[in-house]
């Protein structure tokens, strides 16, 4: 038996050969031949043309030969679709045959010829399968089912193959159900709607049945269809709990992950007080740390579900942190696993034993690994505060050792450890100081001149530290670059004196040397700044920091639970929902840990209890009465009279350079004097009590959100709310926002892109938007015919989408679209169209036609469109409905960089329809809460926090459609932004 | 589910390729070679994600196998999967080369074709797999129908593992205990972590579909004997080796899928069908009151920038009536060592430039023993700023008992439909302790 020999032939007319060969008479010869046939194909080559002389060799009576042949077919069938109809004889005759093992090899075969004729043919052969006597061929057909809806969905359906697919749940062998089990998920999984899996307590006791005897890759199969199963209450639950758990023990890890799986989700619906949830928690540790006994890759699974573990759950692990330390021979991708697990179990009572650990890892040969190890230093100490003595004299001693990268690891976390403790450990400023020549990378320097800059006062020679970055400034990474001007104003600011040349120098690098507009852009502001009110700007750049949070790096939780409920899967692995890297509809859709919602008595669980109490406990918020609002104003400083606004000439380089000379040179000067905001102050408050609301709310506005003393700096300036004129012009111009005078609130709408080039629509580009202009839908489209020839008969349709998007009328481009002309439509849109989910929810495809063919893409709406006229909720209605919807229907966002102040925003969002029902004010915070209707009639609750003098808003979204608030966020953003 | 499955020779050259699903093609071939076997950087990670394809590979000697799949696949089960198709070749034609797959080729492309359904696996044990697959090609016309259907019953059957009608003139079965004792020391002797990873692997030539039931020193099952006051013949220890009332805590354990989990975690009885031969009964755990059957003491002092000395002791400590064997200490040296001097007071030991390290070998030692070595390291002159990282001692040994201090009680075998007792079944049971990471930082 020395079959590699067939691996060797590669000569000339070797085809010729293998053809007479195959139709040698002999039959060992025959064999010989497909061998080799066989062993050609593996390694790449093409030998389709021996079709039908392989298939001919099918009629025998030797079973590894017919399994060649099987072998060859399921391979070229589809490229040679008319020859393969030859073989279906065989097939059919197989499916007969007396012995079973033939039967099965039969239709397991047919089902992997992916050739429409064939498949018809395959079906009554199936059918029989599926109720054959012999369970091994009633659980190969089970599967050929799944591998027939891949091909022809549709066919399976109309021969009822379902049913009968559904009832083999059912049947008296174990593995019969399991691959039962296993092909309905499957194809369930590409109609997620249909209730094909109907999973009822008498199917999941069939299941927790077949279980316990089942094969373990059987057991897979059902673990993980139950983990799809949502138990009415918590004694459901418990009871598939501990039907579950005796899987824990199973040599297979896979069995483990899986049974984990189904006790993680279910464990959600366990009230917290009852014995069980205890017992089972305990029950969930010791497989847990088995699963790092495996072998290195499947450690390497099992460790990425244990970090998920560990977010969701900590209590499960948090004794078993010495499992997790890393041994010298682990495999690079175990070692930077357990390290993180570390990190996230560490705490006062180990912390002792995991900084000996890590400081141990900082030492090893692998880059990545040390490093990880050194950041892990300072994670810890930012975690656990009595370890951040600790951890700096570590990372100090790390320093020390003058490893290039460890240095530089130690200054970046060493850095977040200064503000997370301000003022507690600047001792070791001058170790890190000598260290400044050797960092290369731009995430050290970044963090060196961060500390330089943060604390200038205390290092003798600040400013000769900085200069020296600033020699090859135009070399520097963004992140440096910005770090260094910033840095150097903080500088400036400290020690005004000696540093004017310094600030002017990075100054004038950044705003005219500079093409990055992001650096430009905060030159400018800090120019602006420096110029017009050293104090304000004092108090915006040297502002107080929020603390930096403990733990950065924690899966955002929405996604967290859904990862759980993909335990063991590779979304798991990647820490990524299935969307992310699955192609296609199939098994996208999303996974959500059920609610607790208890039986009987236990109806009441302390967390719901405890939301619903948060909202009552805020007071029925009111509107303030105008006099409230002018009382606030009057604390405002608010945007001075153009007199009072130093002059600035229209272009914006000489603009730049007068202020700031002018700026600087009155700076030097007495303060007071120059210092515009005092004297503002006096000419402002006596703001005229008659003024019109509409103005007030421009004025408030116009009042940056940067700082409440910023005075005139119009720096985060919404556009056209009326206080632009009273700004001036040259400041409009300056920052370019010009534009916005004059125009009404509105909607936001977004620019035109280009959705579908010229490249990939033989030659007709089309680029669009959309908007909403008094309560009508519209699509702006621009067609551009980028082609030779003339362009006429267009015509548009969309797919169907989530919200039944459809033009409200044809698509008017009546003259034909000559080469290199551009026409604009407007096509009016309703919403009554067709219906289906898509993935990202405001996603629309489009086709379009013209005389030359038809050309598709996709697009995204803003959601915003959708939001209606009459969106206004009633307070009451919105306090009820806020409590009434569950708390894990609300969402949390982070909206950055808005600077805006609260009523700016209302009026702003109220332009697309976003309606603030309330408001109310606690502290410098303002929270507005907002309606919205969709068209499709879902309201939607919000919440917005802002607080004055902090860019970043946080919006709350309740919806009964949860799915939709990412979207209203993403909107939020859009239009506050812009 | 698993899409395809590819088998690669260390050049990346394509050995086996298996496709199950339509959405892999012959391009994710050549994506893995390339990015992957032919990749510069050594591998980051066992799953690769190209091209929104997902690879998962395991590399046994210098043969890759590799499963592939575009879909969110139980990640698990696949690596299992690969697992077992490597016992399932090795049961079939022994060592995983080049040359016995390239040998072996049609029969592999049987074995895929049986144990894979469309990515779904499907019974994979061997037991079961070689009645009806044999390297000889089956002569399907030679089977009796009764023949057919015990196949076709045993393979999708609640005994998968096991086949009706097997009969031995002995009775026969042997028990080992194989556990590996892994250790982390401190410079100063302090565990760090210690924990026995341990497998009970048993050899059964019973007749017959026999029921057995296992029992060992659990700390459980002995203290719920205690109280209840019932001391039934099972608490004998039957087969010796077993010394008083001893118990021991074991964290965690696994089984084979023969044992029947739902008893087990009811009343905590092993009781199951072992399937015919060689098998892992099941697979445990411990971290409690290991016996460490070596100490060693590391003493390393630099001297000067160019020498460096080492003083290593070793200490046994178990009876002194046992012997250890094959006893290894790997003692690391830094890169830049020019020459070795070494001492020694037992055994025999050289330093190997090739592995950075002083290796000590001593062939047998006795309980409660101690031995030393001390050695003298001359180093070159570096200007490399980067201290040597002093990797670990490591230790290898072999001793005749349980680390973790299991002993088995008993193991009853009950046939009742042939007529052979548990008393006619002659029954062997050996311990073997082995070092796991058995390892001292220095």
């Amino acid at each position: 038996m020395t079959d590699s020999k067939y691996f060797t032939t590669t000569k000339k007319g070797e085809i010729f050969e293998l053809k007479a060969e195959l139709n040698s008479d002999k039959k060992e010869k025959k064999k010989e031949a497909v061998k080799k046939v066989i062993a050609s194909m593996t390694v790449g080559k093409d030998v389709s043309a021996l079709f039908p002389d392989v298939v001919n060799c099918m009629q025998t009576d030797n079973l590894e030969l017919k399994k060649l042949v099987y072998l060859y077919l399921m391979n070229y069938a589809k490229s040679q679709p008319d020859m393969a109809i030859m073989a279906v004889n065989t097939f059919v005759k197989d499916c007969e045959d007396p012995n079973p093992l033939i039967r099965a090899l039969a239709v397991r075969t047919m089902g992997c010829i992916r050739v429409d004729k064939i498949t018809e043919y395959l079906c009554e052969p199936l059918r029989k399968c599926l109720k054959d006597e012999d369970p091994y061929v009633r659980k190969t057909a089970a599967v050929c089912v799944a591998k027939l809806h891949d091909i022809n969905a549709q066919l399976v359906e109309d021969q009822g193959f379902l049913d009968t697919l559904k009832d083999l749940i059912s049947d008296s062998n174990p593995m019969v159900v399991a691959n039962a089990v296993a092909a309905l998920s499957e194809i369930a999984e590409s109609h997620p709607n249909s209730n094909l899996l109907d999973l009822n307590p008498q199917t999941i006791n069939k299941l927790l049945t077949a279980l316990n005897e089942c094969t373990e890759w059987g057991q897979i199969f059902i673990l993980d269809c139950l983990a799809n199963y949502t138990p009415r209450d918590d004694r459901e639950s418990q009871s598939i709990c501990e039907r579950v758990t005796p899987r824990l023990s199973h040599a297979n890890s896979a069995v483990v992950l899986s049974a984990v799986k189904v006790l993680m989700k279910f464990m959600e619906m366990l009230p917290k007080d009852l014995d069980y949830y205890g017992t089972l928690l305990k029950k969930l540790a010791p497989p847990l740390v088995t699963l790092l006994s495996a072998e290195p890759e499947l450690q390497y699974v099992a460790l990425r579900n244990i970090n998920l573990i560990v977010q969701k759950r900590p209590e499960i692990l948090k004794h078993e942190m010495k499992v997790f330390f890393v041994k010298y021979n682990d495999p690079i991708y175990v070692k930077l696993e357990k390290l993180d697990i570390m990190i996230r179990l560490a705490s006062q009572a180990n912390i002792a034993q995991v900084l000996a650990e890590l400081k141990e890892y900082a030492t090893e040969v692998d880059v990545d690994f040390v490093r990880k190890a050194v950041r892990a230093i300072g994670r810890c100490a930012i975690k656990v505060e009595q370890s951040a003595e600790r951890c700096v004299s570590t990372l100090l001693d790390l320093i020390q050792t003058k490893v290039n990268y460890v240095v530089q690891e130690a200054i970046v976390v060493i850095k977040d450890i200064f503000r997370k403790y301000p003022n507690k450990y600047e001792s070791v400023i001058a170790t890190l100081c000598e260290n400044l020549d050797s960092l290369d990378e731009p995430e050290a320097r970044a963090a060196m001149i961060w500390i330089v800059g943060e604390y200038a006062e205390r290092i003798d020679n600040a400013d000769e530290l900085l200069e020296s970055f600033l020699e090859g400034f135009h070399d520097e990474s963004t992140q440096v670059q910005l770090q260094l001007l910033t840095a150097i104003v903080k500088l400036f600011l400290k020690k005004p004196t000696e540093t004017q040349e310094l600030v002017q120098q990075v100054l004038s690098l950044a705003t005219q040397d500079s093409d990055n507009p992001d650096l430009r852009d905060r030159g400018y502001i800090y120019w602006r700044l420096l110029s017009t009110d050293p104090v304000a700007a004092k108090e915006v750049v040297l502002a107080e920091k929020p603390l930096i949070s403990e733990e950065t790096d924690l899966i955002e939780p929405t996604l967290l639970d859904e990862l759980i409920c993909h335990i063991g899967t590779l979304a798991s692995v990647y820490h990524k929902p299935p969307s992310a890297f699955v192609e296609g509809g199939r098994g996208v859709q999303h996974k959500r840990l059920p609610a607790r919602a208890g039986s009987g008595e236990s109806a009441e669980s302390p967390d719901v209890g405890q939301a619903v109490s948060a909202v009552s406990d805020a007071p029925p918020a009111v509107i303030p009465s105008q006099g409230d609002l002018l009382g606030d104003l009057l604390n405002l400083d608010l945007a001075p009279p153009t007199s009072n606004v130093p002059p600035v000439p229209s272009s914006m380089q000489m603009g730049a350079m007068d202020l700031l000379g002018g700026g600087l040179d009155s700076l030097m000067g007495d303060e007071s004097e120059t210092s515009a905001s005092h004297y503002r102050t006096e000419v402002q408050s006596p703001q005229p009590p008659e003024c019109s609301e509409r103005e007030l709310g421009g004025d408030v506005g116009g009042s940056p959100a940067m700082g409440v003393s910023l005075g005139g700096a119009p720096v985060g300036m919404p556009a056209g709310l009326g206080a632009a004129p009273a700004v001036g012009g040259g400041l409009g111009d300056l920052f370019d926002l010009g534009g916005g005078v004059g125009v009404t609130a509105g909607s936001y709408i977004p620019p035109k892109t280009v959705w579908l080039p010229a490249m990939k629509a033989k030659g007709l580009e089309i680029s669009g938007t959309f908007a909403r202009r008094s309560g009508v839908i519209h699509m702006d489209l621009s067609f551009t015919n980028k082609a030779m020839s003339v362009m006429t008969d267009f015509a548009i349709q969309f797919n169907k989408n989530s919200f039944g998007l459809a033009p409200a009328g044809p698509l008017q481009v009546l003259t034909p679209l000559s080469p290199n002309q551009t026409v604009d439509v407007s096509l009016p849109l309703s919403t009554t169209g067709p219906v289906m989910k898509m993935e990202p929810l405001n996603n629309l495809q489009v086709a379009v036609k013209n005389n030359i063919d038809v050309f598709y893409f996709s697009c995204q709406y803003p959601i915003s469109l959708l939001f209606v006229e009459d969106g206004k909720m009633d307070r009451q209605v919105f306090l009820a409905t806020w409590k009434d919807i569950p708390s894990e229907n609300e969402a949390q966002f982070q909206i950055k960089d808005c600077h805006l102040n609260s009523d700016a925003a209302s009026n702003k969002l109220q332009g697309s329809n976003i309606f603030t029902v309330a408001k109310r004010t606690v502290d410098t915070q303002d929270m507005l809460y907002q309606s919205v209707k969709l068209t499709n009639g879902i309201w939607m609750l919000a919440e917005l926090r802002i607080q004055t003098g902090n860019p970043n808003s946080t919006l709350s979204v309740k919806c009964r459609a949860p799915e939709v608030s990412q979207y209203v966020y993403q909107c939020y953003e859009l239009i506050l932004r812009n | 589910m698993i899409g395809g499955l590819f088998i690669y020779n260390h050049k990346g050259e394509v050995l086996i390729s298996r496709v199950y699903r339509d959405d892999i093609g012959r391009n994710a071939v050549d994506a893995f070679r390339v990015n992957v076997i032919h990749a510069r950087q050594q591998v980051r990670s066992p799953v690769t994600n190209i091209a929104r394809t997902s690879f998962f590979h395991v590399k046994r000697s210098n043969i890759w196998l590799a499963a592939v799949t575009k879909q969110n696949v139980n990640a698990a089960m696949v690596f299992e999967f690969l697992y077992k198709m490597c016992d399932v070749m090795t049961a079939y034609f022994g060592k995983i080369s080049e040359e016995n797959i390239k040998n072996n080729f049609v029969l592999i492309y049987e074995l895929l074709d049986e144990i894979l359904d469309f990515g779904y696996p499907q019974n994979s044990e061997t037991g079961a797999l070689k009645t009806f697959i044999t390297q000889q090609g089956i002569k399907s016309q030679l089977q009796t129908k009764e023949e057919q259907s015990q196949i076709t019953s045993q393979v999708t059957g609640q005994i998968g593992w096991r086949r009706e009608g097997i009969k031995y003139r002995r009775n026969e079965l042997f028990l080992d205990v194989l556990e590996s004792v892994n250790l982390l020391m401190s410079p100063q002797g302090q565990v760090l972590s210690a924990h026995v990873s341990g497998r009970v692997v048993m050899k059964s030539y019973l007749s017959g579909m026999p029921e057995c039931k296992f029992g060992m020193n659990d700390k459980i099952v002995i203290d719920k004997q205690g109280k209840g006051g019932t001391t039934d013949e099972a608490g004998k220890s039957e087969l010796g080796g077993s010394s008083g009332k001893q118990s021991i805590a074991i964290d965690d354990c696994t089984f084979h899928q023969c044992v029947r989990l739902s008893k087990f975690d009811s009343e905590r009885s092993i009781s199951f069908i072992p399937p015919d031969g060689e098998y892992e009964l099941m697979r445990y755990r411990t971290t409690k009151d290991i016996i460490l059957p070596f100490r060693v003491i590391p003493l390393v002092r630099e001297v000067g920038r160019t020498k460096l000395e080492v003083k290593v002791v070793i200490k046994s400590n178990f009876k002194p009536s046992l012997l250890a064997q094959k006893i290894e200490v790997r003692i690391p040296t830094p890169l830049n060592t020019s020459g070795v001097q070494v001492i020694c007071m037992k055994g025999k030991a050289k330093y190997k430039a090739s592995e950075n390290a002083i290796v000590w070998k001593i062939k047998r030692m006795a309980g409660m023993k101690e031995s030393q070595i001390s050695a003298e390291i001359e180093l070159l002159p570096t200007n490399d700023k980067k201290k040597w990282a002093r990797p670990p001692i490591s230790m290898n040994f072999e001793v005749p008992f349980a680390p973790s201090g299991l002993k088995v009680r008993y193991l009853k075998v009950f046939e009742p439909k042939l007529n052979y007792s548990d008393h006619d079944v002659i029954k062997w049971v050996r311990y073997i302790g082995r070092s796991g990471i058995y390892e001292t930082r220095c």
